[in-house]
C-alpha cells in the first residue's frame, strides 16, 4: 500500500510542471495565440531559476526569476506575433530553438552545480495521515498552488467579465476589435502570463523536481504541455487531469524499472512522447469534437485597422 | 506613433534584403555579446565569421557542414509551403542515419565485398526509407486521426533518439569497444567517397546541390510542385481548384522525410563512420532556421545553410580559441531566425507615421 | 434652433495611395434618418468608421451636440452616445446573446441585468429575442437582432446601420423600417447607410451622397426619383442590360434530392434540394445568407464531394462525388463568393492564379509552359477590360471588381458548359457589376446553362430566367423570372411557399 502512495506522491510531483505550462498555454490559447516556443521558454526559465535559487539561496527568488524570464521571453514572441504580424507557428519554434541554445549557453557554468535542499514539510496536520499523508500532503507548496491555480483561472474564464473579454478574443478578434477592444494588448497580456507561468514550470524543474541544471533538461515536457492543452479541449480542470496523468506515465515508467521489469531502459523513457502520440491520436480522431472546443480564431494573425 | 500598413503587393526589394538585414542584426548581436563576454568583439567575429572560410580545408569543412543542412532544409521548406508542418527533420534524420548505419555495419560485420561508389546509392536508399518511414508515421497520424503533426513529429524526434540510444547502448554496441556505446568503426568500402582526397567532403555534398536545383524545377516549373504552394497561404483555394491536401501532405511528409534521412544516413557514413548516440548536432533543428533564412525556396536554403554552417563551426572554434561555450551557435542561430521574421514583416507590410 | 447632433467637417484620410475620404461633409440633426449613400468602395464605412472612433480621421472636424470632439475609440464614441449596427456583426458565435451584448456594454451592470434589459427592450420595440440562446444558433436575420438590441440598451442618440437590409427578407425590412420610425420619433437620429435607392426613398429624411470618397452633395430623397438619386450616385446614366428572352436546351445540370448533414455546427443540413438548369437559360437562387446556400455551392462545385453520387449529374452523368477538377474536365465551372483566397491565390500572380482553374499550359510530365500561360492570362485582362499591370500582377493588388472580372474571365474564357456563380457582383462597383452582368448573359446566349446564387433580389430579378429561393436548406419551386414580384419571392425567403412544411418556423 505503501508503494502506491509513494507512486501518487510521485505522480503529483512530476504532473505540477506540465500543469503549470499547461495552464500557462491555455491562457493563451484561449485569447486565440499558440505559442510553439513553450519549450524554449521552460528552458531559459529553467536555467534562470536554477541560478537565482542558486545565488540567493532561495526556492521563491529562483520561481520569481523564472516567471520574470520566461514572461521576458514570451515578450519577444508577443511582440513579434502581434505587433510584427508574424506567423505564430514560426515564431513559436524560432523561441523553442532560440530558447535551447540560450539555455545551454547561460547554463554552462551550472552544469553539476547542487543545491541545497531542506526537507518538504507538506501539510502540518494532513501531513502525518495513514497513506493519504505520503500520497497527498507531503508535497512542495508549488504542487498545491498549482491546484489552486487551475481554480482561479476557472473561475476568471467563467465567472468574471474580463474573462469572458479574454475569451471572446480568442473566439472573434475582429468582432472584439469592432466594439473597441484593445485585442492585441489583451492577447499579449495572455501571452505574458502564459509566459511567466511556462517560466514558473521550468524553474520548478531545476529548483524541486530535478533539482539541478543540465541542457536539455525539459526534454520535451513543453511540447507536451501544448498536447495537453488538445488534450484538455481548453478546460481548465481537465488541463489538471492530464497533467497527472502523463506525470504517472512518467513515474510508472520509474517504478517498473524499479520492479525489475525486463526493458529496455530507452523504451520505458520513450512512454511519455508515445502516450502523447496516442493521445492526440485518440482525442483528434473526431475533428468536428476539436473544432467545436477550440478558440476559433487560434494561431490566426489578427490585424487591425482593416 | 508608427504603424503597420498592408502593402498592395508584398515588397521584392525586402524579400531580398531582409535574410541580409536580419544576418546583420544577428552579427552586431554577436559583437555585443562577445564585448559583454569581455572579449574583443572584432577578433570574435573573425574566428566566428571570417576563419570557417580561410583556406581549402576550411571550406570543406564548411561544406561538409553544410550538406546535411541543406538536405533537410530544402524538404523542410516545400512541406512548410504547403503548410505542412514537419518540425521532426532530426528525427527523420535519426532514423535515415540508423538505417544508413545499420546497413554499413552488416556489410562491415559480415565482411561483404564491397565498392564505395556501389554502397553509396544503397546508402542513399536506405536513409530515405528511414526517413521516410518516421516521416509516413506522422503523415499517417495526421490523415487517418487528425493528429496534429507538429507535435507528433517533434514526440517523433525523442522516440527516435532513444531508438538510437538503445541501439548503441544494446544489440548494436562493439563488443571490443570497452562497453562504450557505440558500434564498431564501419569498413573503409561502405564510406561515402570524398571529393578531394584527404579531405572530409564527400559527394553527399554534390548530391544535396542537386537535390536544391531539383527541388527549384519541381517547385516552380512544374503543375504538380505549384499544386503544393496553394494549400499553405490559401487551403480553401487549394479545396476550390481540387487539389487534394492528403496529396500535400503525404508528398511533403514523404519527400522532406527522405531528404532528412539521407542526410542522416550520408552523416554516419560519412564522416562518423560509425554510430554513437550524438548522431546529430541538432541538424534537423537547425534546418528549419535554414528553410526559414533561405526564403523556403531551395536554393536559398543552400545560401543559409552555409550560413549556419558558419555559425557551426565559428562556435567550434570560439570554443576552442576564445574559451567561450560552443553553445553560442545555438544562441546566433535562434537570433537569426526570430530578427528574419521580425524583417520579413516588411516584405508584406511598410512601417508609417500616425493614427488609425 | 439646435445644434446638429453630429457635424462633420473637412474630413479626409487616407490609406497609402488611397484616398478613401477626401474634404467630406455630413451633418446630422436630432430625430433625423439620414442617408449615406454611395456605391461600392464610394467611403462610406470609412467615414462611418471614423464617428464610432474605430478609425481616426487624417484632417477634419467632428462635432457633438454643437461641441468639437475627438473620438479616439469605439468606448469613446458610446460615451457620447453613439451605436452601430455592424454590416458583418461583430458578435461572437460561440456565447450566448446575453453575454453578447454585455460585452458590446460599458460599465458595471452584471448579467443578470443585461438579461434582463434585453427582454425589456426586445418586447419595447417587438423584437423577439431569447438572452440564453447561443448566437451560433440563430438565423443572420436574428443575428441583426442581437445587434440592433445591443446598440438600442445603450440609448443612443445617434444609431448607425451600416447595410442593414443586405440580410432581410423585404417583409423583414419593413419591420425594420417600423422599428427605426418609432427610435427617431424619440428623437434618436440614425444614419442609415445603404446604396439601395427605393429604400433610402422609403425611409430616410435626409441623404447625403458620397462618390470616390468625396462628397456629391446631400438631398431629400423624398423628393427625388431613383433616377435622379442612381444618377447623384455613380456620376452616369445607369447601364442598361439588353436582356433577349431564353432559349433553353438540353438539361445541362440536375440535383435530386440532395440531402446532406451539417458539417459543423455553424453550417446548415441541406434537406432535399431537387433542381435544374438547361441549356441556354440563366436560373438564379435567391435567399438570405446563412440558410444552406454555402453548402449547397460546395457541393455543386466538388468542394464538398459527400453527396451520393446521383444526387447531381452533369448531362446525365452522376457527379456527386467527383472532385472539382474531375467536374472541370466535364465542362462544369465555379465562381466563387470569396475571391482572395478561394477564387485567387492573393500572394500569387495572375497567371499563376489561372492554373488553379486551367491547365493548358501543362505540357507533358506536369512542366508549365510560362510563355504560353503568360499570353493565356494576358488575354483574359485585354479580354474583360481587367486593370491589372499584366499577368505578373499579384491578385491581392486588384480592386475587388477587377478581381472578379478576371475570375469570371477566367470562368467564362474556359468555354465551360455549366457555369455556376455565387454572388457574381458583391462588393463590385457599378461599372463592373453591369459588364460581369452582360458577360453572364452572353455566356447564355451562347449556350451555357447558368446557376447564379445571390442575396441580392435585384440582380437576380435583372438577369435571371427562372428563379428558386433557399430557405433553412430548403429550395423553393423555381418560378419564372416575370411572374415572379419581391413580396412573393421575399415571403418564400421566409420559407413560405406552397407545401414547405416548415414554413411556420421561418427563415429570417
Amino acid at each position: 500500500m505503501n508503494e502506491i502512495a509513494l507512486l501518487v506522491a510521485a505522480t503529483l510531483a512530476a504532473g505540477t510542471p506540465l500543469a503549470l505550462a499547461g495552464l500557462g498555454l491555455l491562457v493563451n490559447e484561449r485569447a486565440g495565440v499558440v505559442n510553439l516556443g513553450a519549450e524554449g521558454m521552460m528552458a531559459i526559465a529553467a536555467v534562470t531559476g536554477f541560478a537565482a535559487a542558486f545565488l540567493s539561496g532561495s526556492d521563491w527568488v529562483g520561481f520569481a526569476a523564472g516567471a520574470a524570464a520566461g514572461a521576458a521571453a514570451a515578450s519577444i514572441f508577443g511582440w513579434l506575433a502581434l505587433w510584427l504580424y508574424t506567423n505564430q507557428y514560426a515564431t513559436g519554434l524560432a523561441l523553442s530553438l532560440f530558447g535551447a541554445g540560450f539555455s545551454a549557453f547561460v547554463g554552462t557554468g551550472y552544469v553539476g552545480k547542487n543545491l541545497e535542499r531542506t526537507p518538504v514539510s507538506g501539510i502540518p496536520g494532513l501531513r502525518d495521515l495513514p497513506l493519504l499523508g505520503p500520497a497527498l500532503f507531503r508535497q512542495h507548496a508549488m504542487v498545491y498552488l498549482s491546484i489552486a491555480l487551475m481554480g482561479a483561472i476557472a473561475w476568471f474564464f467563467y465567472r468574471t467579465r474580463a474573462g469572458l473579454v479574454l475569451r471572446s478574443v480568442g473566439e472573434a478578434p475582429e468582432s472584439a476589435h469592432a466594439l473597441g477592444y484593445p485585442v492585441r494588448r489583451i492577447r499579449m497580456a495572455a501571452v505574458l502570463v502564459g509566459g511567466a507561468l511556462c517560466g514558473v514550470s521550468g524553474a520548478y524543474l531545476s529548483i524541486i523536481y530535478a533539482p539541478m541544471w543540465v541542457e536539455g533538461m525539459v526534454a520535451g515536457r513543453g511540447w507536451i504541455a501544448l498536447a495537453l492543452t488538445v488534450f484538455a479541449t481548453w478546460r481548465p480542470a481537465r488541463v489538471l487531469l492530464g497533467a497527472y496523468l502523463f506525470g504517472g506515465v512518467t513515474m510508472l515508467q520509474l517504478h517498473l524499472q524499479g520492479q525489475g521489469v525486463q526493458v529496455p531502459l530507452q523504451f520505458m523513457s520513450m512512454l511519455p512522447y508515445l502516450s502523447t502520440i496516442v493521445v492526440l491520436v485518440v482525442i483528434s480522431r473526431d475533428p468536428l469534437w476539436i473544432r467545436l472546443n477550440m478558440p476559433a480564431s487560434l494561431g490566426k494573425t489578427f490585424h487591425p485597422g482593416s | 506613433m508608427i504603424r503597420l500598413e498592408a502593402r498592395p503587393a508584398p515588397s521584392r526589394l525586402w524579400s531580398v534584403l531582409s535574410p541580409f538585414v536580419a544576418l546583420a542584426i544577428t552579427v552586431a548581436v554577436a559583437a555585443i555579446l562577445f564585448a559583454l563576454l569581455g572579449k574583443d568583439p572584432i577578433q570574435g567575429l573573425e574566428i566566428f565569421l571570417v576563419k570557417p572560410w580561410s583556406g581549402t580545408r576550411a571550406l570543406t569543412e564548411l561544406g561538409l557542414k553544410a550538406t546535411p543542412l541543406i538536405l533537410c532544409a530544402v524538404g523542410l521548406g516545400l512541406a512548410f509551403r504547403a503548410n505542412v508542418w514537419n518540425i521532426g527533420a532530426e528525427g527523420q534524420f535519426l532514423v535515415g542515419g540508423i538505417l544508413g548505419g545499420g546497413l554499413a555495419l552488416a556489410v562491415t560485420a559480415n565482411q561483404f565485398p564491397m565498392n564505395p561508389w556501389a554502397f553509396f546509392p544503397m546508402l542513399v536508399i536506405a536513409g530515405a526509407v528511414g526517413g521516410m518511414i518516421w516521416a509516413g508515421i506522422a503523415a499517417l497520424l495526421r490523415d487517418r486521426f487528425n493528429a496534429n503533426e507538429i507535435l507528433v513529429s517533434l514526440m517523433l524526434v525523442y522516440v527516435a533518439d532513444l531508438l538510437l540510444s538503445w541501439l548503441v547502448f544494446g544489440p548494436w554496441k562493439d563488443p571490443k569497444g570497452f562497453n562504450f556505446p557505440q558500434t564498431m568503426n564501419f569498413a573503409a568500402s561502405t564510406s561515402v567517397p570524398r571529393i578531394i582526397p584527404g579531405m572530409r567532403l564527400h559527394w553527399g555534398f554534390l548530391l544535396a546541390l542537386v537535390a536544391a536545383v531539383g527541388m527549384w524545377i519541381f517547385t516552380y516549373r512544374t503543375y504538380r510542385g505549384m499544386q503544393l504552394l496553394v494549400g499553405g497561404p490559401a487551403p480553401a483555394a487549394a479545396r476550390y481548384a481540387g487539389f487534394s491536401s492528403r496529396q500535400a501532405l503525404w508528398s511533403t511528409f514523404l519527400i522532406s522525410g527522405a531528404l532528412a534521412g539521407i542526410a542522416g544516413a550520408l552523416e554516419v557514413a560519412g564522416p562518423m563512420g560509425q554510430l554513437t548516440p550524438h548522431v546529430s548536432q541538432g541538424y534537423g533543428f537547425a534546418a528549419i532556421i535554414v528553410a526559414f533564412v533561405g526564403r523556403l525556396d531551395p536554393i536559398g536554403a543552400v545560401l543559409a545553410s552555409l550560413v549556419l554552417a558558419t555559425f557551426s563551426i565559428g562556435g567550434e572554434l570560439a570554443q576552442s580559441r576564445l574559451g567561450l561555450p560552443s553553445a553560442i551557435t545555438g544562441v546566433f542561430q535562434g537570433v537569426l531566425l526570430l530578427a528574419l521574421l521580425g524583417c520579413d514583416t516588411l516584405i508584406q507590410y511598410r512601417p508609417r507615421r500616425g493614427a488609425r | 434652433m439646435t445644434a446638429p447632433r453630429l457635424r462633420l467637417a473637412h474630413v479626409t484620410k487616407r490609406f497609402g495611395a488611397v484616398t478613401a475620404n477626401d474634404d467630406v461633409a455630413l451633418t446630422v440633426q436630432p430625430g433625423e434618418i439620414h442617408a449615406l449613400l454611395g456605391e461600392n468602395g464610394a467611403g462610406k464605412s470609412t467615414l462611418v468608421k471614423i464617428v464610432y472612433g474605430a478609425l481616426r480621421p487624417d484632417e477634419g472636424e467632428i462635432a457633438w451636440d454643437g461641441r468639437p470632439v475627438t473620438i479616439r475609440n469605439p468606448h469613446e464614441a458610446r460615451a457620447l452616445g453613439i451605436a452601430m449596427v455592424f454590416q458583418h456583426f461583430s458578435l461572437f458565435d460561440s456565447l450566448s446573446v446575453a453575454e453578447n451584448v454585455w460585452l458590446g456594454m460599458d460599465g458595471k451592470v452584471s448579467l443578470e441585468e443585461v438579461a434582463r434589459g434585453i427582454q425589456a427592450k426586445a418586447a419595447e420595440y417587438g423584437l423577439d429575442l431569447d438572452p440564453a440562446r447561443p448566437v451560433h444558433v440563430l438565423s443572420v436575420g436574428e443575428r441583426q437582432r442581437v445587434e440592433i438590441v445591443r446598440a438600442l440598451l445603450a440609448n443612443p442618440r445617434l444609431l448607425i446601420l451600416d447595410e442593414p437590409t443586405s440580410v432581410l427578407t423585404p417583409q423583414a425590412v419593413e419591420k425594420l423600417f417600423v422599428t427605426l420610425r418609432k427610435l427617431a420619433a424619440t428623437g434618436c437620429s440614425i444614419l442609415y447607410i445603404s446604396h439601395k435607392l427605393d429604400e433610402i426613398r422609403a425611409l430616410c429624411t435626409a441623404c447625403t451622397v458620397l462618390r470616390g470618397g468625396r462628397l456629391v452633395g446631400t438631398c431629400d430623397p423624398a423628393r427625388e426619383t431613383t433616377g435622379s438619386l442612381s444618377r447623384m450616385m455613380i456620376g452616369a446614366e445607369p447601364p442598361v442590360l439588353v436582356h433577349r428572352p431564353p432559349r433553353p436546351g438540353q438539361v445541362a445540370l440536375t440535383v435530386n434530392e440532395l440531402t446532406l448533414s451539417r458539417w459543423d455546427r455553424y453550417s446548415v443540413p441541406i434537406d432535399r434540394v431537387s433542381l435544374e438548369v438547361r441549356e441556354g437559360e440563366i436560373v438564379g437562387i435567391a435567399g438570405i445568407s446563412g440558410n444552406g446556400q454555402q453548402e449547397l455551392l460546395a457541393t455543386l462545385s466538388g468542394e464538398d464531394p459527400r453527396a451520393q453520387a446521383g444526387m447531381v449529374r452533369l448531362f446525365g452523368t452522376p457527379i456527386g462525388r467527383k472532385g472539382p477538377a474531375a467536374r472541370r474536365k466535364l465542362g462544369l465551372h465555379f465562381v466563387p463568393e470569396e475571391r482572395l483566397g478561394r477564387g485567387a491565390v492573393p500572394a500569387f500572380s495572375l497567371a499563376n492564379n489561372m492554373l488553379l482553374t486551367r491547365r493548358e499550359a501543362i505540357r507533358a510530365a506536369g512542366w508549365i509552359d510560362r510563355r504560353f500561360l503568360g499570353e493565356q492570362t494576358q488575354g483574359i485582362i485585354g479580354r474583360f477590360a481587367v486593370k491589372a499591370s499584366g499577368p505578373a500582377a499579384v491578385a491581392k493588388s486588384l480592386s475587388g471588381g477587377n478581381l472578379q472580372k478576371y475570375i469570371v474571365g477566367r470562368e467564362i474564357d474556359a468555354v465551360p458548359r455549366v457555369l455556376v456563380v455565387a454572388q457574381p457582383t458583391w462588393g463590385v462597383d457599378v461599372g463592373a457589376s453591369a459588364q460581369i452582368r452582360a458577360e453572364l448573359i452572353a455566356l447564355r446566349d451562347a449556350g451555357c446553362a447558368v446557376l447564379v446564387v445571390s442575396e441580392e433580389l435585384e440582380e437576380l430579378f435583372e438577369i435571371s430566367d427562372r428563379l428558386h429561393v433557399i430557405a433553412r436548406g430548403r429550395l423553393s419551386p423555381s418560378i419564372d423570372t416575370p411572374r415572379a414580384t419581391v413580396e412573393l419571392v421575399g415571403e418564400w425567403m421566409s420559407g413560405l411557399w406552397p407545401g414547405n412544411a416548415q414554413a411556420a418556423e421561418g427563415a429570417a
